[in-house]
C-alpha cells in the first residue's frame, strides 16, 4: 500500500496502541481493516521515526511480546488527527438520519452521541447541513419490529401484498431489519409460505409481538440486499415495455435488463418479474405512455383489463 | 520507496509538532531524514510536493515567520489545530455511532466513515457491532454523486447536462449547489438554477455525462433558513391539494385506504373512500393500476385522468392484437 493510505493509518495508529497497552495483535489488524502481515509491516516503519536527531530516546518505541503490542513515547503523536470535512459529514448525517427516523433507533443516545461529534469535529462539522437523508421508517410498525428483534420473538402480521392486492396474516420469525433505498424492510421466516419473505414495513396493516420465541430455520441463507431486493431467477417472465418521454421514470425506479434509448426521450426497456399482476398494474397506471410490446398474452390481459375498468366508467 | 516516503512525512508532522519555532525550508531540510542533501532543485520539489500532500490529509500546515525582522517564511504546526478534542462516549452512545456508520454503504462516503472511525477508536472510543440485525443502508450509485457532493460541500457552482421529462435530448445547466438529499432511496441535486434563475431541484440519476465544477470554491452560499428536504418534497408534489372520492372493492386497494380521510359503505361489497391528492395525473397512476377495483367518482379532472389512460389502452392496442 502507498503512501496516501499508509500516512493517516500510522498517525491514527500511534494514539490507538498508547491508549491500548498490550493490546493482541490480530485485534488492532482487524480494528485497521489490514492483515496482521501488513500491521506488523506498519510498526517496522513507525520504530524508525521520531524526533529530529533520532538518538535513542528520541523514537517510538514499540515493544513486542508475544502475540501483544505495547506502544511508548508517541514523540508527540499522542492525539489523531482531527476529522476531515468528509469524515465529519459522513457521521454527523448519518446520525442525524438516525436521530430523524422515528423507530430505527433510541433517538436519546443518539443525540448525545451526534453533540459530541459535532463538537469534537469543530468547524469541520458545517457543511455537514449540506447533505440531508429521508428515510422512510414505517411509522408506528418499526418500534414493535424493533421490539421483536431486539427480544428474539415471533411476530404476527397483517399483511398486504401490492402485487395480488391482497391482505393475509401470517405468523413469522424475523431475521433482520434492512431498510434499502430508503424503505424500511423486515426480512423474516414465514411460516405460512414457509421460506425467507421480505416485508416492506409500510404494508403492514397490523402487528403483535407473541409470546413465543422465534425460532427461524438454522443455516438460512444470508442474502446480499445491497443490489436492491429483486434477485432475477431463471423461470422469470422477460417484458418488453414501450415507453413515452412521460413515463421515462419506469427505467429509474425498476431495475430493468436492457435499456434502448430510441431518441426524443423515448425508450424499449425489458425487465425481469416472477408474477405478472404487479405488471398489468404498472401498464394501466402507465395508459398510453408505457405499452406492454412482449410477451403478447401479457399485451392483451392488459388490454382487456383496460376495457372492463372502463365499463364502470360508461356505465355511470 | 513508497515506505520511505511514509517515512520523511512521518518524521516531518513529528518535526513540525515538536516546534514552537518557524522552521525554514534549510532547518526541516537538516532535521528531517531522506530529504536530498546535495541537489536543492530536487529537494525543493520533494518538499513541496511533500506539503501538499499533508495538506490533502488535513493537516494543518502553519506558515509564518518568528519576527518582523526575519523575512524568510517558515513552517510549523500547531497543536491545538492538528489534534482531535477529548473525546469520550457513553456505552449506548457508542452504540449509537457504531449503527450510524453502517449507513453509508457505498463511496465516497462509506470510505469517509472508515477513516473517521479509525480516529475515534484511535482517541480510545469502542464501537461495538450491532447486534440487533438492524441495517440501516444508503446508497449512492449515481456517477454524478460524487462531484456533486463535493460541489455542494465546497460551495463551488456546477455544470452538467441534464435530461428533463417530455424533452427531446439533455439540456446544459449551470446551477449554484446548495445541497444533496437522498428521498425514497434517490439522490437530489438542490440549488440556485443560473439560467433559469430560479430554484431548482434534479434528480442525479438524470444528470447526462460529467459533472464539472466553474469558478472558485467558497462562491456558493446556502441561503439562511431553506430547508433542503423540504425543497424536494416540494418538488416532488406530495402535499394534497384537493379531494378525491373514490369508489372500490371491499378488501382491495390497501393503499388507497391507508392513505384516505374517510372510508364509507357503499352497497353490497363496495365502499367509498376520500383521499386526498396533489396532480390529477399522478393521482390517475395510482388509482388506474386497480384496475376494475376503483372507480374514481369526484372531482372530473382525476375521473377524466384515469378514463383516457384506460382508453387509451382498451382502444388503440386492438392493431397490437397478436395474429393467431
Amino acid at each position: 500500500m502507498s503512501t496516501p493510505e499508509q500516512l493517516p493509518r500510522l498517525l491514527a495508529l500511534v494514539p490507538y496502541l498508547l491508549k491500548r497497552p498490550g493490546i493482541a495483535f490480530a485485534t488492532a489488524a482487524a480494528d485497521f481493516g489490514v492483515s496482521e502481515e501488513r500491521l506488523r509491516k506498519d510498526l517496522n516503519l513507525l520504530w524508525l521515526c521520531g524526533l529530529p536527531g533520532h538518538y535513542p530516546g528520541d523514537l517510538i518505541e514499540i515493544d513486542f511480546e508475544g502475540d501483544t503490542i505495547t506502544l511508548s513515547d508517541p514523540q508527540g503523536v499522542d492525539r489523531p488527527l482531527r476529522l476531515t470535512v468528509d469524515e465529519a459529514l459522513a457521521l454527523v448525517v448519518a446520525l442525524r438520519t438516525l436521530a430523524e427516523t422515528p423507530g430505527l433507533a433510541d433517538p436519546e443516545p443518539v443525540l448525545r452521541a451526534l453533540a459530541k461529534v459535532e463538537e469534537a469535529a469543530g468547524a469541520a462539522a458545517a457543511p455537514a447541513d449540506r447533505v440531508a437523508v429521508a428515510l422512510e421508517g414505517g411509522g408506528s410498525v418499526l418500534p414493535v419490529v424493533r421490539d421483536a428483534l431486539e427480544r428474539k420473538k415471533v411476530l404476527r402480521l397483517l399483511y398486504w401484498t401490492a402485487g395480488r392486492d391482497e391482505t393475509t396474516e401470517r405468523e413469522v420469525d424475523p431475521v433482520r431489519l434492512v431498510v434499502v433505498d430508503g424503505q424500511s424492510y423486515l426480512e423474516a421466516w414465514c411460516r405460512r409460505a414457509e421460506g425467507v419473505r421480505i416485508f416492506h414495513l409500510g404494508r403492514v396493516q397490523e402487528l403483535q409481538v407473541l409470546d413465543e420465541d422465534a425460532a427461524p430455520p438454522e443455516g438460512l441463507p444470508s442474502r446480499d440486499l445491497s443490489q436492491g431486493l429483486f434477485q432475477p431467477t431463471d423461470g422469470d417472465t422477460v417484458v418488453t415495455f414501450a415507453l413515452e418521454p412521460g413515463a421515462a421514470w419506469v427505467s429509474d425506479f425498476y431495475p430493468c435488463d436492457t435499456v434502448d434509448d430510441l431518441g426524443d426521450g423515448r425508450q424499449v426497456v425489458t425487465l425481469r418479474t416472477r408474477g405478472t399482476a404487479w405488471i398489468r398494474r404498472l401498464a394501466l397506471s402507465l395508459g398510453a405512455s408505457g405499452r406492454v410490446l412482449e410477451p403478447p398474452e401479457l399485451a392483451a390481459q392488459v388490454r382487456e383489463d383496460a376495457r372492463v375498468a372502463l365499463s364502470a366508467y360508461s356505465s355511470r | 520507496m513508497a515506505a520511505k516516503k511514509t517515512e520523511r512525512l512521518l518524521n516531518l508532522v513529528i518535526c513540525l509538532l515538536a516546534t514552537r519555532r518557524f522552521l525554514t525550508v534549510q532547518q526541516i531540510r537538516e532535521a528531517v531524514p531522506g530529504y536530498d542533501a546535495d541537489n536543492e532543485e530536487a529537494f525543493r520539489r520533494m518538499f513541496e510536493r511533500d506539503k501538499e500532500e499533508l495538506r490533502d490529509l488535513g493537516i494543518p500546515l502553519e506558515t509564518g515567520s518568528n519576527s518582523h525582522w526575519d523575512d524568510e517564511v517558515g513552517y510549523r504546526i500547531a497543536r491545538r489545530d492538528y489534534q482531535l478534542p477529548e473525546i469520550t462516549l457513553e456505552p449506548d452512545e457508542a452504540a449509537a455511532l457504531g449503527l450510524a456508520a453502517r449507513l453509508w454503504q457505498s463511496a465516497p462516503l462509506a470510505g469517509a466513515t472508515g477513516s473517521a472511525l479509525l480516529k475515534l477508536r484511535a482517541a480510545g472510543i469502542e464501537t461495538p457491532e450491532s447486534a440487533t440485525g438492524l441495517e440501516p443502508r444508503i446508497g449512492a450509485t449515481e456517477p454524478a454523486f460524487e462531484a456533486c457532493l463535493a460541489g455542494a460541500v465546497t460551495g463551488r457552482r456546477l455544470r452538467f447536462d441534464y435530461r428533463t421529462s417530455g424533452r427531446p435530448g439533455p439540456e446544459a445547466r449551470h446551477v449554484e449547489p446548495w445541497g444533496v438529499v437522498s428521498r425514497h432511496g434517490r439522490w437530489y441535486l438542490v440549488g440556485h438554477d443560473l439560467m433559469r434563475e430560479a430554484t431548482r431541484v434534479f434528480r442525479l440519476s438524470r444528470i447526462v455525462g460529467a459533472v464539472t465544477p466553474e469558478g472558485p470554491a467558497g462562491a456558493v452560499a446556502k441561503p439562511e433558513g431553506q430547508d433542503l428536504r423540504a425543497l424536494v418534497i416540494r418538488t416532488a408534489g406530495d402535499a394534497p391539494r384537493t379531494t378525491a372520492r373514490v369508489r372500490v372493492r371491499v378488501g382491495s386497494c390497501w393503499e388507497l385506504r391507508r392513505a384516505a380521510t374517510s372510508v364509507g359503505a357503499d352497497g353490497d361489497g363496495w365502499e367509498i373512500v376520500e383521499l386526498g391528492y396533489s396532480d390529477p395525473g399522478r393521482f390517475a397512476d395510482r388509482v388506474a393500476g386497480y384496475g376494475a377495483d376503483a372507480v374514481v367518482l369526484a372531482p372530473d379532472e382525476a375521473r377524466d385522468a384515469v378514463v383516457r389512460r384506460l382508453q387509451a389502452l382498451a382502444e388503440t392496442g386492438a392493431d397490437l392484437e397478436p395474429a393467431r
